[in-house]
């Protein structure tokens, strides 16, 4: 009767569980596989200065919309600043203000911009004011030369610019240019000449300043390029290159003739810009654009959580998994393990750690601990205070561990501190009273028992197709319910009994 | 692999969850454990039965009471010290005698009077306690082993294994200690664990650390061939702990004593499988012939007479 109860819950939760999975993934296309397809950029401008003692305002470009990024998510930080955000001129820019700032200062600009896959449409239909170029003298004469060269060796606007950025972009310029430039011959110098050279031969042009997307692009250059309209577009030119079109990984942030940041009130102003690459999953990319149907059902899912809890339930519903495997090794297997659930923690430890430091970590803290614990013995001390001790002890040694790790180089060391140290703790203490009553045997046993399933557990729960499947189809996690339940119902032997038991089969026969 | 357990199967060999599901689970009512798992509430049950057990001597409940104790325990020259929630035997001293201020443990090492504090006061602390929640030191009775076993034991008492259910023996072993179990009958600590005919009281091989032995690691005698005396008296008490505990499954742990005879040692809610080995033999068809045929048996004499009928080696 109860058995069939149990095969009846056991069907009915794989009925439910694997129609909601298929239900999910035919029918409302969420992806089987953690395939990552659109790329998420984290930008973040980092601002210092040593504030006068006086109203301090910091105005900073910031990156817009374009027609090949998409910005997703901004903040700003500082204390105790007031901010504002204006666009003019087609640039975006925050203005951070006190009414009094004394010392260093600091403030963050920090956004994720996504790449967009749009159909090139830089039309802009009015045509732009063309800012007077201001020559005077000889300059005048020097760029009045320049323009009807080029314009004698060119046939369109495309190929004027193209004329020109050869010419700027050679290692020995000619006497106009040489001129014209000075002696600045940066890149920024260059751009800001040919608007102005341009404007003199009646082009619309603008300075365009940039990063490149680069992954782990700490204290990112800034990028200087150029634009020209023609024929009712913006086109764009690398002055690097002298061709037109700059590489797709160049992200603009603004244009014109302005510097990046300008600080009123303060000195000594650094500011740095760095890039680094955040995949985006294929999930939350095809949610965003609208591929997934029914709302009803996103709703209600995990994606609907703020993203910091969203990661805490893409750990957490891998617990139930570990804890599956575990059932199978204990009750299958047979393998020892200390407590019931303590080897899911551990490898939920070295999911920080990765598996072979985790291990070596995990054993050379416990092993101390050990013999810290064996010593303690000799003390005569109660229970309570003595597990307090080898606490002490424990969080002691990992904190050793860390430092002579980190001078040695080993920066993996660090993740000692990820071990939650209560179970390290309680580790010891179960190890030490099983040594002393079962014999050492028997305690390493179950101590290199836990291991085992900690590092196989550990094993299955970093697959990314296991962490897909538990965070997109948590349905599936009542499949493995009705597992566990029947595994409830196994009733034959377990794996290491055969072998404990082997000596019957011979005695019998 | 599956041919090993299907041989295994065919003998009736109990695994530990077919135990746990079958047995232990179906028969053992849950509110029934704290009557075995703690010692002083089995004891003193026992003894309001009726039944044989080592005299109790004292209960130290609290810290305080430890460091009086040696005052109270001074009329006593020899004890055993042991936690009232025990599991497996551990935590247990056997102080054997005293020379001057020192105690004499079973093994032969000397104790001080801190020490002998400090286990006391581990074992209140719950250090030897299933879960390691606070507990209680008993103090008793010391048995003197019956010589029955002397020439196949090293040191420690032997002790005799009864598995009861529903009131019916159905299968037995002897414990005998080794020099690597330090003088205790456990059989993971290293103890001899010697089959038993229900029918007649002999003893059969023995398993040694999941092996068959034939002969004591340290004696060198022969273990087969010894017959407990009174064998009928012996199954009749390890049968009344069934109507006295409730337990359908259960170990009966029995001492022979030289000047008493059989005592209640302890009873075990969850008695281990090794015993199979020990008797080369399954518990599983015996356990599902109790189950046929308990309900025609009435007392615990008819029970008894079922059993040695039954459940003898050459059944």
């Amino acid at each position: 009767m109860s058995r069939r109860h149990l095969y009846f819950l056991a069907l009915s939760l794989t009925v439910i569980g694997l129609g909601l999975f298929l239900y999910k993934a035919l029918v409302l296309g969420f992806p089987l596989t953690p395939h990552r397809v659109s790329e998420i950029w984290n930008l973040e401008a980092h601002i210092a200065f040593v504030a006068r003692n006086e109203p301090a305002k910091v105005s900073l470009f910031i990156p817009r919309p374009t027609r090949r990024f998409a910005i997703v998510n901004e903040n700003f930080i500082s204390q105790g600043y007031g901010i504002t955000t204006a666009t003019e001129d087609g640039n975006r820019q925050a203005v951070w203000s006190k009414r009094k700032a004394k010392g260093k200062q600091i403030l963050y600009y920090r956004a994720e911009i996504r790449r967009i896959e749009t159909k090139e449409s830089g039309i802009a239909l009015k045509p732009p004011e063309i800012e007077a170029p201001k020559f005077e003298g000889p300059y005048l004469a020097a760029a009045q030369s320049l323009v009807a060269d080029i314009r004698a060796r060119s046939a369109d606007a495309n190929t004027l610019v193209k004329e020109l950025l050869k010419r700027l972009t050679k290692p020995q310029p000619d006497d106009n240019i040489a001129l014209l430039l000075g002696k600045q011959t940066s890149i920024s110098n260059k751009v800001r000449l040919a608007v102005r050279v341009l404007a003199q031969a009646g082009l619309p042009a603008r300075a365009v300043h940039g990063i490149r997307l680069e992954d782990e692009n700490h204290n990112a250059p800034l990028l200087h390029w150029l634009e020209v309209y023609d024929k009712k577009r913006w086109l764009s030119y690398d002055l690097v290159t002298a061709e037109s079109d700059v590489p797709p990984d160049y992200m603009q942030w603004w244009r014109g003739t302005q510097p990046l940041v300008q600080v009123k009130g303060g000195d000594r102003m650094q500011a740095t810009l760095s890039v680094n690459l955040k995949q985006e999953e294929a999930v939350r990319a095809a949610i965003q654009s609208g591929k997934i149907k029914s709302p009803l059902l996103l709703e209600f899912s995990l994606f609907r959580l703020p993203i910091h809890t969203q990661a805490v339930y893409r750990i957490l519903l891998l617990v139930p998994i570990g804890a599956f495997l575990l059932v199978i090794l204990r009750n299958v297997v047979g393998i020892k393990t200390f407590g019931t659930f303590m080897p899911v923690l551990i490898a939920l430890a070295f999911r920080e750690t990765q598996l072979l430091w985790g291990i070596v970590l995990f054993s050379v803290v416990v092993a101390l601990g050990l013999s810290i614990r064996l010593y303690l013995e000799h003390l005569k001390l109660l229970v309570v205070p003595r597990l307090a001790s080898v606490l002490f002890v424990v969080v002691l040694l990992m904190a050793l561990l860390s430092i002579l790790t980190y001078k040695l180089g080993l920066e993996r060391g660090l993740s000692v501190a990820l071990f939650p140290m209560v179970i390290l703790t309680m580790t010891i203490e179960r190890m030490s009273i099983v040594w002393e009553e079962r014999g050492a045997t028997e305690a390493l046993q179950q101590g290199l028992g836990s291991l085992v399933v900690a590092a196989i557990a550990y094993l299955i729960m970093t697959i990314k197709q296991v962490e897909h499947l538990a965070f997109v189809f948590p349905e599936l996690l009542l499949v493995l319910l009705a597992g566990t339940l029947l595994l409830g119902r196994y009733y034959g032997y377990r794996l290491f009994e055969l072998r404990r038991f082997k000596q019957l089969v011979k005695g019998s026969t | 692999m599956f041919g090993l357990a299907r041989q295994l199967a065919k003998i009736g060999v109990l695994g530990l969850n077919r135990r746990n599901a079958e047995y232990t689970l179906k028969h053992n009512l849950r509110r029934l454990y704290p009557l075995v798992d703690d010692k002083v509430t089995t004891k003193q049950l026992a003894q309001h039965a009726g039944i044989a057990v080592p005299e109790l001597y004292g209960v130290a409940e609290e810290n305080y009471q430890v460091r009086t104790l040696p005052e109270m325990l001074e009329q006593y020259s020899d004890f055993v010290v042991k936690p009232a929630r025990g599991s497996g035997g551990d935590g247990i001293l056997v102080i054997s005698g005293r020379s001057r201020q020192m105690y004499r443990n079973a093994n032969g090492s000397l104790l001080s009077r801190e020490e002998l504090c400090y286990h006391i006061s581990n074992i209140l602390s719950g250090v030897y306690s299933l879960g390691g929640q606070p507990d209680r030191a008993l103090f008793e009775y010391r048995v003197r082993p019956d010589p029955l076993f002397e020439a196949i034991s090293y040191q420690g008492v032997p002790d005799i294994r009864v598995i009861v259910f529903l009131g019916v023996p159905v299968m037995s072993m002897v414990r005998l200690p080794t020099r690597m179990s330090g003088g205790r009958a456990n059989l993971h600590q290293g103890a001899l664990g010697a089959g038993i005919d229900i029918t007649n009281g002999i003893t059969l091989s023995a398993v040694w650390r999941n092996d068959i032995v034939d002969e004591h690691p340290d004696t060198g005698n022969m273990i087969m061939g010894v017959k407990i005396p009174n064998w009928e008296a012996l199954l009749r008490l390890a049968a009344r702990c069934y109507e006295l505990t409730g337990l359908g499954y259960q170990g009966v742990d029995i001492v022979l004593d030289k000047d008493k005879g059989p005592l209640i040692l302890e009873l075990n809610a969850r008695p281990g499988l090794n015993i199979q080995i020990a008797n080369r033999a399954g518990l599983f068809p015996r356990l599902r012939s109790v189950e046929e045929n308990y309900k025609a048996l009435q007392g615990v004499e008819e029970r008894v007479v079922f059993a040695q009928k039954h459940f003898g080696a050459s059944a």
